[in-house]
């Protein structure tokens, strides 16, 4: 434990191009793209197959992707892609572009899953008052699958953090560079705080989504509005269901 | 091929201890999550309690875990049972939530009939609680094992052997054939494991029909 404090202790370590905040930084602004880039094409993705029941073979490649190995892919891409990319360039787009592709399958499969659990009656009550299509799957559909979409979301995040530590080994920034050259050097201390470095910030992002969620999923779905009239048998209640979360989540 | 030609025999060693490093985690993280769960289900605070932990341990990046393990542990930071015991941390993770989920979806009638039928408390878990709960036991268990595999990889980087010593070496040293050899040996050791379980899903469980399979 000494060596950790040490390494924590020095101030020399917390700034400068690879210090703890620079690296801190770093680690965030690759998720941020990831996660912007793996959006884009998964959510409308999901809600597309969800809304009109096509593609569900989608959801299921993506799936059976996931026993393909993070860090080989990560190696392999940086093999392939490095060389023909200059500078710095060469390290983070090849990593990023893995990093988006494993966030698809918890994104795909958190909105494909949400749309398709919603229930019935809700969608045919909305075409019944006369709701079109876009309208159902906006105002009724994306609401009521908020739960599992979200639930996907910090799945693909926490991986994203994860696996964005891994791809230090081919040279990405991060906090996944203290570790790797921590090792490198035989430097345990900053090998430890990096790793306790990243799985704090881990910790501290689940926190902050799972935060969010609550925030953000309909009082209706959560059954916070209601008070005390729920159902107070033994089915399981709402907010049991609406966290899936670890169903959703690839390895890393 | 000619590379695979040349190494099949280190080839088959590494996927020994990748065998070793994911399998036997797999095993300690369904023998503890067993306890774990029925906790889980029988008092339900402890439910919320086991529930939020696990997945509080499974948000961990598996390498940050790998170098901290033996902080915790004290144990030497090469040694591969760091890997072993951060493995078997992830499956507890896992399962404990599934056993726990599994258990619970065990119909209510079924359980007073056993229990009118004299079984009582481990009796009742083991004889009739668990065997019904297989299907669902053995789809988190298939999702264990499957990203158990994957993980391990990472465990090159402290310095424990297995396939992925194949992707860093290729890596390193530009060898296409060996970086591939790895990917697909890995992907193949993962799907041999899940069928496995599927198989071994089906023997235990031979009311059901055999088109269901584990969901």
């Amino acid at each position: 434990m000494n060596i950790l404090f040490e390494w924590f202790g020095d101030p020399a370590n917390w700034s400068g191009a690879d210090g703890i905040g620079q690296r801190l930084w770093e680690h965030l602004w690759y998720t941020a793209v990831t996660m912007l880039v793996a959006s884009a094409v998964a959510l409308p993705l999901g809600l597309w197959v969800g809304h009109t029941g096509r593609g569900r073979w989608l959801v299921t490649l993506a799936n059976s992707a996931r026993a393909v190995p993070t860090l080989g892919l990560l190696l392999a891409a940086s093999l392939w892609l490095g060389p023909k990319l200059p500078g710095d360039f060469a390290y983070t787009v090849p990593s990023i572009a893995v990093l988006a592709i494993l966030a698809v399958p918890p994104l795909l499969a958190g909105a494909y899953g949400g749309i398709d659990s919603v229930d019935g009656a809700a969608r045919d009550a909305a075409y019944g008052v006369g709701m079109r299509g876009r309208q159902v799957l906006w105002q009724v559909e994306v609401p009521n699958a908020l739960p599992l979409m979200l639930s996907g979301v910090r799945s693909a995040v926490l991986q994203v953090v994860a696996t964005a530590t891994i791809a230090a080994i081919p040279g990405l920034g991060g906090l996944g560079r203290f570790i790797i050259d921590g090792i490198a050097l035989a430097d345990y201390g900053q090998a430890g705080g990096g790793a306790l470095l990243v799985a704090v910030l881990a910790v501290l992002l689940e926190g902050i989504l799972a935060l969010l969620q609550r925030r953000l999923v309909s009082p209706g779905l959560t059954g916070r509005a209601v008070g005390g009239s729920r159902n107070d048998d033994d089915s399981a209640g709402p907010e049991e269901s609406a966290d899936p979360t670890v169903d959703l989540r690839t390895s890393v | 091929m000619d590379w695979l030609a040349a190494h099949w025999r280190d080839v088959l060693d590494l996927a020994g201890n990748h065998l070793y490093l994911a399998g036997v985690p797999l095993v300690v993280g369904l023998v503890l999550a067993v306890p774990l769960g029925w906790a889980a289900k029988r008092w339900d605070r402890s439910y919320l309690a086991i529930i939020t932990g696990a997945g509080l341990l499974y948000t961990i990046p598996s390498l940050a875990l790998f170098v901290v393990m033996p902080l915790i542990i004290g144990t030497q930071i090469l040694d591969p049972i760091n890997v072993v015991v951060a493995m078997s941390v992830y499956t507890v993770a896992l399962l404990a939530r599934t056993v726990a989920d599994g258990l619970k979806a065990v119909p209510d009638h079924v359980e007073q009939s056993a229990t009118a039928m004299g079984y009582k408390g481990v009796r009742r878990l083991f004889g009739v609680e668990l065997p019904l709960a297989v299907p669902v036991i053995a789809a988190g268990l298939r999702v264990a094992a499957v990203s158990n595999v994957s993980i391990v990889t990472v465990a090159s980087v402290v310095g424990v052997p297995q396939l992925g010593n194949l992707f860093i070496d290729g890596f390193n040293r530009v060898i296409w054939a060996e970086l591939v050899t790895g990917i697909v040996a890995t992907v193949v050791l993962a799907l041999a494991l899940d069928a496995l379980i599927v198989v071994g899903s089906r023997l235990l469980t031979p009311w059901r029909t055999a088109g269901g399979g584990a969901a």
